[in-house]
């Protein structure tokens, strides 16, 4: 497999990924509580991490990587937060 | 061989990060889907960027800083989102037998409370 098929090979794994996506949106949507959203924001920033691997791989620049990893980074944070303020404000409705 | 090798983990990366994501969708409460996005979804985005990695002509440190950073902080934030969950009184659907944290941590009953 050449060089030139790589960004094809990662345009056409960005569709699944897509679709995944849609799953998770459409879960944040609907969700009925808070936890399912804030589980629902976890899964978004992990296929978002997954999106900028891909990209990285299509355009060749490893610079996208940092991208992935400053998503991670926040998405802990976050997460961390949510956590604490479901935590203290109890009443999952 | 290396070009088949990284396209072979991206693409178990994205069906595992699919799974988990139709798993976020079909099951029934917050708990088990949190089961399906944290364990398929850590192992999916891992696996991807790690097919990244072996792919791409990129300085390996990152990307590695990246899988060790997913491996750590995404089973422990959905332990944190699990805790929190549970304390908030979200509903246990299809448990089999007795609450084994009943006593443990304090619940919240569902709504009834001030602030």
């Amino acid at each position: 497999m050449s060089a030139m098929a790589l960004p094809m090979v990662a345009a056409m794994l960005a569709v699944p990924l897509c679709a995944a996506l849609a799953l998770a949106g459409w879960r944040m949507v609907r969700g009925p509580g808070t936890a399912d959203r804030f589980v629902a924001f976890d899964m978004l920033t992990a296929v978002a991490t997954g999106f900028a691997a891909l990209t990285a791989i299509a355009t060749g620049r490893s610079g996208f990587l940092d991208i992935g990893l400053g998503i991670a980074l926040i998405n802990f944070v976050a997460t961390a937060a949510f956590a604490l303020f479901l935590e203290r404000k109890g009443d999952g409705r | 061989m290396r070009a088949v090798a990284g396209i072979g983990l991206l693409t178990l990366g994205v069906l595992l990060v699919l799974v988990a994501a139709i798993g976020l969708v079909r099951l029934p409460d917050a708990f088990q889907r949190m089961h399906a996005a944290t364990k398929a979804g850590t192992l999916g985005t891992t696996l991807i960027v790690g097919g990244a990695l072996v792919l791409g002509d990129v300085t390996p440190v990152t990307g590695a800083l990246t899988i060790l950073f997913l491996l750590l902080t995404l089973p422990t934030g959905a332990q944190l989102l699990g805790r929190a969950a549970y304390v908030a009184g979200e509903p246990l659907v299809g448990l089999v037998g007795d609450d084994p944290l009943d006593g443990v941590l304090e619940r919240d009953a569902g709504g009834d409370r001030e602030g």
